[in-house]
Order: C-alpha cells, then sequence, then structure tokens
C-alpha cells in the first residue's frame, strides 16, 4: 500500500513518427507498477519540460530515433534545471550511435538504451535510480 | 517559505511538487491543506465522464482552448485540467494518456494539466481527487475540468465533485433502454453528443431527448448513501421553473463545432446554481460526504493499529474454513481478535 509510485514521463521528442518502442516500453512499466504519462509524438524539447513540471515525474524517458538526439537531449535538461527539476532522472532509448553515448552521460543522462535492450533491465535501472533498490 | 505560501504565490513547480505530496497522502500535504483550505470554494468545477471513446480528452482539450481565447468582450479564465486514468488491478501500474489529445494547451502558462491514476478506486476519480482539486482551487485557477476514467454505467462520484457534471455520449453506443436506466446518463447537468458528423447522431439525439421526457424532474443534490442518513423521496415538482433541464449539445471535439454552445450552456448552469441557492446545496452535500469518507478511512486505519496480524490471519482463516460466517468475522475483530 504504501510503497512509493514511480510516475514516468515517456515523451516523444522531435519528428520521427515511429512510437512502438515507446508504448512498448511505457506498456513494461505499467506491468512493473509504475505510473506511466504518455504524451504521443512529435513533443518538443519545452513540452517534454513542461509535462515533466506539471506531472512531477521522476523519471523522463526519451525515445529518439531520428538522430536528433545530441540537440534535443541537452536542451531537455537544460530547461529541467531551469524549473528547478535537475534532480529528474532522464533516460534515452531509441537509435544512438555508440560515440554518443559518453557525451549523453557525461550531461547528465542516467542511462541509453539501444535495439534489443530487455525491458527487466530499463526497469530495473529506474528502480536503482529513484528508489536507490533494483527490485521492488 | 512553506510549500503552501508558494502555491498561492502561483508557483508551478511547488504546486507540482505539492500535488504529488496530496496523492501520496503525506502528512505534510495534508497540513498545507490546512493551510489553503480557506482559500477554496472559488472556482467553478466541471467534470467530464463518459465511456471510454466517446472523446472526453479530446473535449476537454478544446474546452480549455476555448476558455483561453475566448471571443472578444469575454475575459479568459485560468484552467487546470486533473485527468483521471485507471490503475491496473493486478500490478497498479497505469498508463495516463490524455495529454496525448491535450497539446494544444501546451507553452500556456494559464494552464496546468495534471494526470492521476485512479489507484484502487471504483467511481471514476481516484481517491485523493477531491483534495488535488481543492489545492487548484486555492492556487486560484477559475475553472477546474475533471476527466473521469472512461465511464460505464455506475461510475457516478464525478456528480458529488463538480458543479456542472457533462456525460459524453458518441454515435452508436447504446439504445434506448441504456438511456432511461439509473446512473450515469441521470447525473448529466448538460448532455454532449460528441462526434455529431457520425452517422446515427439523430437516433442518439433522440434516444437521449425521450429519456428526458420521461424523467420527473428532481432537485439535483446528489444523494450521499451514508450510514447516518436516510434518503428522502425525491420531489417532484414537475412545473418549477427552478428545475433544471439538462440541454443536449452537439459537437465535433477534433474540430471545435458546438463548442461556443457548450461553453454558453455550462455558463446558464453555473448561474442556475446560484440563483437557485443550489451551488450551496453541492457543496454542503460535497463537504459531508468528503467528511465521511475521511472518518471511516481514518477508523479503518486505527482500527489496524489495533489488531495484531497473528489475529486477523486467525479470523481471516476460520472464515476461509467456513467456521464463521463474514459477519460473524468482523464482529471478532471488532472486538480486539477474540475468536467468535
Amino acid at each position: 500500500m504504501s510503497e512509493r509510485k514511480i510516475r514516468v514521463l515517456v515523451a516523444k521528442p522531435g519528428l520521427d513518427g515511429h512510437d512502438r518502442g515507446a508504448k512498448v516500453v511505457a506498456r513494461a512499466l505499467r506491468d512493473a507498477g509504475m505510473e506511466v504519462i504518455y504524451t504521443g509524438l512529435r513533443q518538443t524539447p519545452e513540452m517534454v519540460a513542461e509535462a515533466a513540471l506539471q506531472e512531477d515525474v521522476d523519471v523522463i524517458g526519451l525515445s529518439i530515433l531520428s538522430g536528433a538526439h545530441m540537440v534535443i537531449v541537452p536542451r531537455v535538461l537544460e530547461l529541467l534545471k531551469a524549473n528547478g527539476q535537475e534532480h529528474v532522472n532522464v533516460f534515452v532509448g531509441g537509435i544512438i550511435p555508440d560515440e554518443d553515448v559518453p557525451r549523453l552521460m557525461e550531461s547528465g543522462v542516467v542511462g541509453v538504451y539501444g535495439p534489443g535492450t530487455l525491458t527487466e533491465d530499463i526497469i530495473r535501472d529506474i528502480r536503482q535510480a529513484v528508489i536507490g533498490t533494483p527490485a521492488p | 517559505m512553506s510549500l503552501a505560501s508558494s502555491v498561492l504565490a502561483g508557483e508551478r513547480l511547488a504546486l507540482a511538487r505539492l500535488l504529488s505530496q496530496i496523492e501520496n497522502d503525506h502528512p505534510s500535504g495534508r497540513a498545507a491543506l490546512g493551510e489553503l483550505f480557506s482559500h477554496t470554494g472559488q472556482a467553478h468545477l466541471v467534470g467530464v465522464t463518459g465511456a471510454p471513446g466517446t472523446g472526453k480528452s479530446s473535449l476537454v482539450n478544446r474546452l480549455a482552448h476555448h476558455y483561453r481565447h475566448p471571443p472578444p468582450g469575454v475575459s479568459q479564465r485560468k484552467i487546470a485540467i486533473v485527468a483521471v486514468d485507471p490503475s491496473s488491478p493486478f500490478t497498479g501500474g497505469a498508463i495516463l494518456g490524455d495529454r496525448v489529445r491535450m497539446r494544444d494547451l501546451s507553452g500556456d502558462p494559464g494552464i496546468f494539466i495534471r494526470s492521476m491514476a485512479a489507484r484502487g478506486s471504483l467511481g471514476g476519480l481516484a481517491p485523493t481527487t477531491a483534495s488535488m482539486v481543492q489545492v487548484f482551487d486555492a492556487a486560484g485557477f477559475e475553472i477546474i475540468i475533471i476527466e473521469t476514467v472512461g465511464a460505464g454505467q455506475a461510475e457516478v462520484d464525478i456528480a458529488r465533485l463538480a458543479h456542472t457534471t457533462l456525460v459524453v455520449e458518441a454515435p452508436g453506443l447504446g439504445d434506448e433502454i441504456q438511456a432511461i436506466k439509473a446512473g450515469i446518463l441521470e447525473i448529466a447537468d448538460i448532455l454532449v453528443v460528441n462526434k455529431a458528423d457520425r452517422p446515427g447522431v439523430e437516433n442518439t439525439e433522440r434516444a437521449l431527448r425521450s429519456m428526458l421526457e420521461l424523467a420527473h424532474p428532481t432537485r439535483r443534490v446528489f444523494k450521499h448513501h451514508g450510514l447516518n442518513e436516510t434518503i428522502p423521496m425525491p420531489e417532484r415538482e414537475s412545473n418549477d421553473d427552478s428545475l433544471w433541464v439538462p440541454p443536449i449539445v452537439r459537437t465535433v471535439a477534433t474540430q471545435g463545432d458546438g463548442l461556443p454552445e457548450l461553453v454558453e450552456a455550462i455558463a446558464d448552469h453555473q448561474d442556475h446554481l446560484e440563483i437557485t441557492g443550489e451551488r450551496q446545496d453541492r457543496d454542503r452535500t460535497r463537504l459531508q460526504a468528503e467528511l465521511e469518507l475521511l472518518i471511516q478511512g481514518n477508523l479503518v486505519s486505527r482500527w489496524r493499529q489495533g489488531i495484531s496480524d497473528s489475529q486477523y490471519q486467525e479470523i481471516l482463516e476460520s472464515l476461509i474454513a467456513r467456521q464463521i460466517s463474514p459477519h460473524q468475522a468482523v464482529d471478532a475483530l471488532l472486538d480486539g481478535g477474540q475468536k467468535a
């Protein structure tokens, strides 16, 4: 009963119109007992940050397949900071070239996931980041 | 500065934080609500309910947009939206997807949207929806739109909470027998036939209209089925002008058709509540219902603290083994765990 509910915003910023992966992750997080706010396609970084603020989420999962991650992700992080929400854990999923991963992690992203990632790994990492324990 | 005073000062992050504390029933949330409560009672609460897929979220989107971009001469209103979606009964998780239809509203500082999971509540709202609405009310939002989970026939809690309840229907969802059943249609202050560009809209509207013609106008103060309350016979005063007859409004939310008429119907109903004094009556019944609900919750948790898990388990096992009846189990549990 008193177990803390983890609130996650799953967002698709940018212009690619393929949200199958985002929906699979959203569904997996739901089945792991999390409350997932899903906002749909073609979000701007401003829209993502605004939704994160209003919903007071613990985690943001950004799904990006378009190659625009090095522009979009830093912008989202910047807006979160401006809103006083630098504590929010940002995860990135999609098609991210290996050489960009360290740069994203350095800029404050908690995890980056490519094709073939097991949803259990994402769930474990989110729990670890938010509650500090990997298992329920 | 306390969280409550930051909320009163219009800080959005403080508001978002406080809403979480309220939702998680955190003691500091309760304390803040205590500070804020005297500032409540100003907002007009508009409930939006109806079956899944009738277009509630799209309608809320348009409605809020209309209040933010009013025709010349009409003042702009600050809008809060509380959108409730179901929680999984198995995992407690939820997908809250109402914001998908509300993207037109982003970037507007006069709008605040908050999604909620129902968290086991069955009446179409979450256990803390009423408290969250009070926070928005105190924070100066003038119109608070509450969207329920996609409701079937009996999820009528919204009528207890809202001043004006919209029940959203769409063509092709039910016949005239559905329309005369008690429950969700009965609680409508305004009936909205959305997706009115679809075939069958005349049949839907006719069924609703014949339902209204059969109805005996009753004073529309929500009767609380509380333990200590006797429910009087409905007053039947069919010639009384002070009784509200729900209008039927056709809309196509995705196009914005019918929205001016809907906004006008809401304003008419608001006037009606003021003129007839029904607003005070509704506030009274709502707060009484909330009080009784809180008393129940508190008594249960106090009782739970006074009984050990082993006592509870022992009596539960006797019940499951059919040695005692559910009522005998209650007697035993309330008696401090003495086995009956």
